[in-house]
Parts: structure tokens; C-alpha cells; sequence
């Protein structure tokens, strides 16, 4: 198994390689640049720029070469470990990444716990005492969870804290702590704020998961093992944990790889509606704006998150269960 | 007379389905007694699983016990009605795995494919120390895997310290089965409920695999309800035979009894369909005429009636036969050996 | 069966191993009442996709400012005890502030809502042209207004926005998943059935479209599209970019299936029989799986449209003036604007409606199309 890792790791920086061009030509891919979108919106603000220092900024930027230098010129400072300027913020993109793509973490994170920790004994619960009001109660939650989208979840009860307490539920931090640095305090101020979005990010997740997990459970339980569990002796609880619960899980435990960079890619239009410093609406911006580099850098941090995580659920599947482990060679 | 360790009466387990009530068992009555082998034969359908699953308290819902005892004497001597413990109750399982085992149907489906073997077993092992072990100190894991080791010796397992970390699927079939009945014999019980060991392995294994619960059983004085549909292994293993048929009892007694002087219609013609190697070739093989009802379309008084080449116009048709002693040791349920009760109407 | 065959009566058991296979996954479909339920819905939903102008009390892209935030007018049913549908009356009020008219309900004045009246022009089904809608008010004045979901910022009718808009976002849904099978169908099948080097090129292909984060991609391709591009060309575009990620996990099943069916023996039997490559995969191979294809593929058209909803309202699907769902819930970003109007909310029960339904019917086919299934 691990030549199997060794050899996806060993892919990992063609694919990169691969996604780069591909990324990098997506985002050139309209027509003019970020200058022509900057002229625009100057224009619409009344202001006017003349069109030597239009050509000057080109010149600076480099927007002037083409297209596969701009391309060679960003490979090269990638290899450096430089991410780039950004060219509506002057900063560098490392520097505004940063601190949003560690939010960006916490929030998938939090949501992602928040799922699993719901969703197993909600589904353990609903196979073993299928059919009781319970049961149906939590089916009809999980029917609407899976069929709402988590940014209209977002919308609804952003609207019910404004209409009804009169609070506003944006962002990630109260005003004081906004630009603040790191301290005891901004982290529990943090806590605070991101457990609503967390919630809202996980609902549809942990919808789908607990139905997943009670059907997956529900076959596992009629199989002949379980009958030789329980004429073992052991207790319904502690058998269905031991035996037919950790065979439900397999499959699912396949899909934490994948469902993780679906929290960060989700996490994108939940962070534009309620307002959260993510990477997502800076990605968003970034792409309406062509700032090139910036959400060039930004396309390439999730298209690594998600080749490793795939890989990550590859491995956890095949340590969870051994036939796999053998039979893979 | 030994006391029996295991006495069914009329157990009857019914099963609700939207369909309609299928009444898998409706009155089964027999006794096993400390030492002995009481097989269990008949069609499928006929209920034999679910008596056994009755006994040890694991029918699948719908399905429930719905009368009849069933009594158990446990190592202290002190009888328990089994159908009185809920499913759940801690009292049931303790006697679970440590005083009645289960050896099931297929060993492949029946390990948990995730956990070795020997894992198993040393769950059964701790799961019940305190029954089979009251006084002293806790299993240690060297000593779990010792124990462990031996069962498996005691089978006749190969490479016992090898194998106790083998998965099942990494077994053949004849271990397999080997491991499942080291596994049920770990904790001692008094009785062992054989379902259908033979019916998923090739011949020549079963055959070994019979030979060793033959062996242990003589050994331990295990008692052993042995369930199968075939009669041949019922020959060999039992001493004592019960024959059902959708899910009453046609025919019960020893097995010589059953074998040389089988009373039932039904019985006689099991035995009449067995092929032989001694019939002239290019005969027809003798069959039951007609098929197993469905559940749900159980045939009025007797069940066995319609497709019974001696069924007595008027009245098998229309009451159900009751088990009636026929021979020593012997009862069958119908109205050909009870003339009075044929007469009655 | 011979015509000299004489008419036997069918036994239940019969007409049960009589009957196609379709036929059976419709007898088991009808069980599921939910799912039989839901796909009236569908049903429902479909027909007002055929002729939206029909459904709408008004043309859906009038604006007016001077109607702007017209609040919902509820529908009663009875007059005074009478049947009779009718709609209380709004009225208009200029705040000397703002300088805007505000509008509140008038209950004391029942307009009636009548059926098959007269309205804006249009062309039923893109041929004939009429001026009949469904709902309706008496008054040619248009001193009567019929507002069934009120109004946005624009004053612009809420509910014909919302007919129109469920046409665009249930077309795109079930187009873009059309697409994304035939393209998993076939290249899964070329894949699974061929072996070889297709096999590896599309399995390459199939694990690097995997590999790529997807609303992120999503944003960029629907960014790349030109801003000048006429509604009908974004619309195709999107149904395309969404399409184009979609078939990888229906391509994968596939190969598998057709993987594992190669070895089955009915296909060697067939094989040996003589039948053609074409036939062996159509008539053999295929039918085994066609059910469970359609199961899936309904499941994936919710996923479609909860994807286009999520674009548009990021103003990066659909565009305005074409509508969509996710286009009627952009206007319902700003909290205060939809504090002052809730109403703006409603198109996020209609996505939730539908998806809800698509996914029990999903569900309900499955279920029916297993044959291993209880």
C-alpha cells in the first residue's frame, strides 16, 4: 500500500502542473484584462484616466506581454514560494490569502465536525429503531436539510435574526476584533461568530450523511453477522457499534477525502452572503476583477486541497478495511 | 431420566406482515436432553430456523413469540422460561454465548469481514469471563490468545498462533466452519444450536466437520439441536429426530425409530425420496407430489394434507391433527394412528 | 403464442412474470405514495415550463418604479360565503420623504380574480399568438392590479417572474443532465466495454475532472463567458460548463457496469449465439442498467439546479434581463431590502419544492428499479 501513496504522490506535482495551465488559461480566457475592467469602473465612478497612464500601468504590470510569459512569469515566482501581486490591491496575494484561507480551514473544519459528530448517531439511532416517530421526524429534516441550499439557508435565517432580534449575523468577528491581531480574546470572539456559519455550511452535509449512514446501516443489519453477534451475547448498542456500524461506515469514511475541499468550494457563496472573510468572495472578486495572479493562486490552493484530499480518503479507506489493504496488493 | 436441559413446549411464533399473519411455528414441542443430539429436519419454509432462532431470543421483528415455554436449566440446575426474559434483558444474555451457542449457517457471512478471527473469539471469551470464570483475575492478552490458540487445536485447526490474526475471508471453508465452532465452544455452553453447518461446504469437508462436532460433543457432553434438511446427516449426528413441515411437527422420535419405522406419510416419503445407489438405474426418482404452499395460503387442517398420498377424505381436510404417541418414544400428528379422533366430527 | 392459443384467464402470478420489465417499475413506483405525490409536482412544474406567458398575470419584465414593494395580495377563495376567488386591493401612498410611493393592502376592497382573461400579449408555445392567461383581473384599466406575490424594487410582477424563472432554472437542470449522460454513457461504456487504452485515456480524463474543485472552477468558466453574449448563447454555455464536470461519476458507474457485465455468461451466451457487438451492448448489456441510469440521473437534475441557482445569484449564471431562480433570489441579498419585503423570499420555497420532489422520485425509481429490492 505504500507504493500505491508513493505513486499518487509522486503524480501530485504533474497534475498541479497540469491544473496551473489550465487554470491560468480559464481566467485569461475573457476578453481584455484587468485593466480594461479597472478603466471601466473608474469611468462609471465618473473618474477618467488617460490613456498614456493606462499604458504605463499595462507596462507595469506586465499585462503588456503575452500571454504565456505572464503564464512563465507566475510559475516562476510559484517556484519560489511568491505567490504574486495583487493588481486591485497592491498587496502581496500571499499576504491577503493568508489569514482568509486559515478562516477558511476553521470554517470547513468546524463544519465538517459538526457533520459527522450530528449525522453518525442520528443515523445509528434512525436504523436501529426504524419507522418510530423519531425516525420519521428526523427523515423529513434530512429530506428538506438535503434539498436546501446552504447559501438560501444562509439568506433565511439571516433575514429571521435581522426581522425578528434585530441582529445582524455577517461576519466572523464584531467590529473591534475585525483588524485586531491574534489574541486569546479574537479566537473566542471568533467561536462566537462561526458556529451559525458552520451550522448553515454542514446542514445539506449532515442531512445527506445521516440518510446515507441509516440506509448503509439498515442493509448491514439484517446480515448474518449480526445475528452472531447478538447470540454472542453482546448488547444491541454495543454490537451495532462494534459490527454492522463500522462496516456502514466504510463507505462513507471514502468520502471525507472528497467532502472536505467540498466544504472549502461550498463554503464560497455561504461567505458571500453572510459576509465572511473566506478566500471564496476574494476568489469571486479576483475573477470579475481578472487579477490575474490572485485568483490564478487561488484556483491552484483548491485544486491541491482536493487532489489531497482525495488521497487522504483513499488511504483511510484502505486502512479501514483490510480486504481492500490485501486484495490492492 | 436425565432432566432434559432443553424442554420446548407448543412454542408458536408468529410473524405480522402487511401481507397477512404467517404463523412460522405453531406448536412445536420437543426436549433435549444433557448429552444428546436432537435434529431438526425438514423442507425450507418448514420453521426449523425459527425455532431455533426462538429458542435463543433472536426472531427478526415482525416476527414474535406468541405462546408456549421454553425451558431452560441452567449450570445451577434452577430452570428459566426463555420466552419470558425480553430480548434485551441482561439475564438473556448472559446466557447467550456462555451456556447456549450458536453455530450458524455460513462461517464467511457470519465472521465480521473487518475483524481477524481470533479477535472474535477473545470477545466471546470476555464478553462471559465472569460465567465461565468467577473467581480470579481478569483475562490477560496472552492468556486470551493462548485459550484462543487452544480452541482452535481443539478443532483441529492448523497453525492455531497463525491463524487467530487470519480474517475469515482468508480462510477456506472447512477452517472456517472449524473457527465458528471453536468460537461457540469457547464458553462452554451446555447447548449447542447447530444451524445447517454442512449445508455451505463441499463433502469431503463436511464430513470431517461432522466427525468433530460428533467428537466434542462426546468429549464436553455438549447437548446440540442440530437443524438441517438433510436427512443423511441426520442419520449420523442424531439420536433423537424431530421432522416439521410447515411449521408443525409431523413426526418425532429416535432416530432408529424414524429411520427403520417412520409413521408420518410425510416421513416415509422424505425417506422414499432419498436416491440410492442401489435402485435399478433409468427409474424415476420418487418425489412429494406438488410444492410447498406459500406461507400466506396454509392449507385447512392438516398442512401436509394436500399433497399426502394417504389423506383421509373429509377429515384431514378439515381439522388439524394432534401429536399423538405412535410407538415407545414415538408421536405423530396424524389421523391415521388416531381412528377416534378421525371419527370424531 | 399460436392464434389458435385459446384466451386462458391470467392468474395474478402470471400477469407478474408476463410483464416488461417497465411495467414492473411502475406497479413497484406507484407503491411509493411520497414519490407518486412528488412526481405530480414535477408534472405540474413541467406544464407551467411549456407555456410560462400562459401562468403569468404580467409581462415579467415591466418595470415600473412607481410599483415598487407591492406586498403580496393572499388569494381568498370565498366572497362573503360565496365561492369566488378574489384578492384584496392595494393602496398607494407617496412617503413626502422619500418622495416613493409606499403600498399597503386594502382589505376592504375585494378585487375578483378571474380565470382566462385577457392580458399582455405573447406567442403560446413560440407559434400562436394570443393574449389569454390563466389568472386574471377584470379591469382593462389596470386600475385593478393582481400582484400574487407582490412586487421587487423594480416593479417588476414577482409571481410571472417566478414562472418564467422556473422555466429557465428546470430546463437548465434537466438539459444539463441530459448532456452529462450521454457523454458518461458513452465514454464510460467506450471505456468499460473496450478496455485498453481508451479505458486508460478516460480513466485519466475521468480522475483529473475529479481532481478539480467544482463550484471554483464553475466561477471562473461562468466568469470566462463574455458579458455581451445574448441570454440564449449564456444559457447554452451554462448548460454546457455544468454538464461538462457532471458525467464523471456516471461515466465511472458505467465502465463499471460494463466491466463487470463483459464477464457475465448471458453475454458470452449471446456472443456465441452470434449477435452483433451493437446488439450484445444495446439489447443485452444495456437494459440492466438502464433503469438504474434513470434513477441516478433523476437524483442528479436537483444537484443541477441547486447549482445554476447558486451561479445566478452570484451574478455569475444566468444574467438579468433573461430570469432565473437564482436571479429572483439576487434581488433578496440585501438584508434590509428583504426585511421591508419578504416577499422576495418565495422563489426559495419553489427551489426547495422542487428539489424536494425531483429527489423523492429519484428515490421512489430506485427503489422500483432494483430488482433485488424489497
Amino acid at each position: 500500500m505504500t507504493r500505491y501513496v508513493l505513486k499518487r504522490l509522486m503524480l501530485l506535482p504533474a497534475l498541479l502542473f497540469l491544473f496551473s495551465v489550465t487554470v491560468f488559461a480559464i481566467v485569461q480566457a475573457p476578453p481584455g484584462d484587468f485593466l480594461t475592467t479597472y478603466v471601466a469602473t473608474l469611468a462609471s465612478s465618473g473618474s477618467s484616466i488617460s490613456a498614456e497612464q493606462v499604458e504605463a500601468l499595462r507596462r507595469e504590470y506586465g499585462l503588456d506581454q503575452p500571454v504565456w510569459i505572464q503564464y512563465l512569469k507566475w510559475m516562476e515566482n510559484l517556484a519560489r514560494g511568491n505567490l504574486g501581486l495583487s493588481l486591485e490591491y497592491q498587496r502581496p496575494n500571499a499576504e491577503l490569502i493568508g489569514e482568509r484561507l486559515v478562516l477558511t480551514m476553521v470554517l470547513a473544519l468546524l463544519s465538517f465536525v459538526f457533520t459527522w459528530v450530528v449525522a453518525i448517531p442520528a443515523g445509528i439511532y434512525s436504523a436501529m429503531h426504524p419507522r418510530s416517530p423519531v425516525d420519521y421526524v428526523l427523515t423529513v429534516l434530512n429530506y428538506v436539510g438535503v434539498a436546501t441550499p446552504n447559501f438560501m439557508l444562509a439568506l433565511v435565517l439571516m433575514w429571521g435574526a435581522f426581522a425578528y432580534f434585530g441582529v445582524s449575523v455577517t461576519g466572523l468577528f464584531s467590529p473591534d476584533f475585525v483588524e485586531a491581531p491574534w489574541s486569546l480574546a479574537r479566537v473566542a470572539d471568533l467561536l462566537k461568530h462561526v458556529w451559525l456559519p458552520a451550522v448553515v455550511l454542514g446542514i445539506a452535509g449532515t442531512a445527506r450523511l445521516t440518510r446515507v449512514m441509516r440506509a448503509n446501516l439498515l442493509d448491514e443489519l439484517n446480515k448474518p453477522y449480526v445475528t452472531t453477534a447478538r447470540a454472542k451475547g453482546l448488547s444491541e448498542w454495543r454490537l451495532v457499534v462494534r459490527y454492522p456500524a463500522r462496516l456502514a461506515l466504510n463507505p462513507l469514511v471514502s468520502t471525507i477525502g472528497w467532502y472536505l475541499p467540498a466544504l472549502f468550494s461550498g463554503s464560497l457563496i455561504v461567505a458571500t452572503v453572510m459576509n465572511l472573510p473566506n478566500i471564496g468572495p476574494l476568489l469571486l472578486r479576483a475573477l470579475i476583477n481578472q487579477d490575474m495572479y490572485l485568483a490564478g493562486s487561488i484556483l491552484l490552493i483548491y485544486c491541491f486541497l482536493t487532489i489531497v484530499g482525495t488521497l487522504i480518503s483513499d488511504i483511510l479507506l484502505a486502512w479501514l478495511d483490510p480486504r481492500i489493504r490485501f486484495e490492492g496488493g | 431420566m436425565t432432566t432434559p436441559v432443553l424442554q420446548v413446549e407448543d412454542l408458536r411464533v408468529h410473524f405480522p406482515l402487511d401481507e397477512g399473519l404467517v404463523r412460522a411455528v405453531d406448536g412445536v414441542s420437543f426436549d433435549v436432553h444433557p448429552g444428546q443430539v436432537v435434529g431438526i429436519v425438514g423442507e425450507s419454509g418448514c420453521g426449523k430456523s425459527v425455532t431455533m432462532k426462538a429458542i435463543l431470543q433472536i426472531v427478526e421483528p415482525p416476527g414474535r413469540i406468541v405462546g408456549g415455554r421454553i425451558l431452560f436449566r441452567k449450570d445451577t440446575g434452577a430452570p428459566v422460561d426463555l420466552t419470558r426474559l425480553s430480548p434485551k434483558s441482561a439475564e438473556l444474555r448472559a446466557i447467550r454465548g456462555a451456556e447456549i451457542a450458536l453455530i450458524p449457517q455460513e462461517p464467511m457471512a457470519a465472521f465480521s469481514p473487518v475483524h481477524s478471527v481470533g479477535e472474535q473469539i477473545i470477545e466471546a471469551l470476555r464478553l462471559h469471563e465472569r460465567q465461565w470464570r468467577p473467581s480470579g483475575s481478569r483475562l490477560s492478552k496472552t492468556e486470551a490468545r493462548s485459550m484462543t490458540a487452544d480452541l482452535f487445536r481443539s478443532v483441529g485447526i492448523s497453525m492455531p498462533e497463525e491463524r487467530i490474526d487470519a480474517y475469515s475471508w482468508q480462510l477456506s471453508g472447512g477452517l472456517r466452519q472449524r473457527a465458528m465452532i471453536a468460537m461457540a465452544l469457547s464458553c462452554r455452553p451446555r447447548l449447542l444450536i447447530a444451524d445447517e453447518p454442512t449445508t455451505a461446504i463441499d463433502v469431503t469437508t463436511q464430513a470431517q466437520i461432522l466427525n468433530l462436532l460428533r467428537d466434542l460433543q462426546r468429549r464436553n457432553g455438549t447437548a446440540i439441536v442440530f437443524i438441517t434438511h438433510d436427512l443423511g446427516v441426520i442419520a449420523q449426528m442424531a439420536h433423537y429426530v424431530v421432522v416439521m413441515y410447515l411449521g408443525r411437527v409431523m413426526e418425532q422420535g429416535s432416530v432408529e425409530q424414524i429411520f427403520h419405522a417412520p409413521k408420518h406419510p410425510y416421513t416415509r416419503a422424505l425417506l422414499k425420496s432419498i436416491p440410492s445407489v442401489t435402485v435399478t438405474p433409468r427409474t424415476l426418482l420418487p418425489t412429494i407430489a406438488g410444492s410447498i404452499p406459500h406461507p400466506l395460503g396454509r392449507p385447512r387442517g392438516c398442512p401436509f394434507h394436500p399433497r399426502c398420498p394417504d389423506a383421509i377424505p373429509g377429515v384431514c381436510a378439515e381439522r388439524v391433527p394432534a401429536l399423538r404417541p405412535v410407538g415407545p418414544t414415538q408421536l405423530a400428528s396424524c389421523f391415521l394412528y388416531s381412528p377416534d379422533e378421525a371419527a370424531e366430527s | 403464442m399460436s392464434a389458435l392459443a385459446p384466451a386462458v384467464s391470467v392468474t395474478a402470478e402470471e400477469r407478474v412474470s408476463l410483464a416488461s420489465s417497465w411495467r414492473l417499475v411502475w406497479w413497484r413506483f406507484r407503491k411509493h405514495r411520497l414519490a407518486l405525490a412528488s412526481a405530480f409536482v414535477l408534472l405540474a412544474l413541467y406544464l407551467v415550463v411549456l407555456c410560462p406567458d400562459f401562468f403569468s398575470t404580467q409581462d415579467p419584465e415591466a418595470t415600473e418604479a412607481r410599483l415598487a414593494f407591492i406586498p403580496v395580495q393572499r388569494v381568498h377563495f370565498f366572497d362573503g360565503g360565496r365561492p369566488g376567488p378574489w384578492v384584496p386591493d392595494v393602496v398607494g401612498k407617496r412617503n413626502p420623504t422619500t418622495l416613493r410611493m409606499e403600498w399597503r393592502i386594502d382589505e376592504s376592497r375585494h378585487i375578483p380574480v378571474r380565470f382566462f382573461v385577457s392580458g399582455y400579449p405573447y406567442h403560446l408555445l413560440g407559434i400562436v399568438p394570443t393574449r389569454i392567461h390563466l389568472l386574471g383581473t377584470a379591469g382593462a384599466d389596470g386600475r385593478e392590479r393582481l400582484y400574487l406575490l407582490g412586487t421587487d424594487r423594480l416593479g417588476r410582477d414577482q409571481w410571472s417572474r417566478l414562472v418564467h424563472g422556473t422555466r429557465t432554472s428546470m430546463t437548465i437542470g434537466l438539459t444539463a443532465v441530459t448532456f452529462s449522460v450521454v457523454i458518461g454513457v458513452l465514454l464510460g461504456g467506450i471505456s468499460g466495454y473496450y478496455g485498453g487504452l481508451a479505458d486508460s485515456i478516460i480513466q485519466r480524463l475521468i480522475e483529473l475532472l475529479q481532481s478539480l474543485p467544482t463550484i471554483p472552477i464553475w466561477l471562473a468558466l461562468t466568469a470566462a463567458l463574455p458579458r455581451d453574449w445574448s441570454p440564449q448563447q449564456v444559457f447554452f454555455a451554462i448548460t454546457v460548463i455544468l454538464s461538462l464536470v457532471g458525467w464523471t461519476t456516471l461515466g465511472r458507474e458505467v465502465r463499471g457496469r460494463f466491466l463487470a457485465l463483459r464477464e457475465e455468461d448471458f453475454v458470452l451466451a449471446a456472443d456465441l449465439a452470434g449477435a452483433s457487438q451493437r446488439r450484445i451492448i444495446l439489447r443485452h448489456m444495456v437494459p440492466t442498467f438502464l433503469s438504474h441510469i434513470i434513477a441516478t440521473s433523476t437524483l442528479a437534475i436537483p444537484a443541477m439546479i441547486i447549482n445554476e441557482t447558486s451561479l445566478s445569484f452570484l451574478g455569475l449564471g444566468i444574467r438579468p434581463p433573461a430570469i432565473s431562480w437564482g436571479v429572483l433570489l439576487q434581488e433578496a441579498q440585501n438584508i434590509q431590502t428583504v426585511a421591508l419585503a419578504p416577499w422576495l423570499l418565495i422563489p426559495a420555497a419553489v427551489v426547495i419544492l422542487s428539489v424536494l420532489a425531483f429527489n423523492l422520485v429519484g428515490d421512489g425509481l430506485r427503489d422500483a428499479a432494483d430488482p433485488y429490492s424489497q
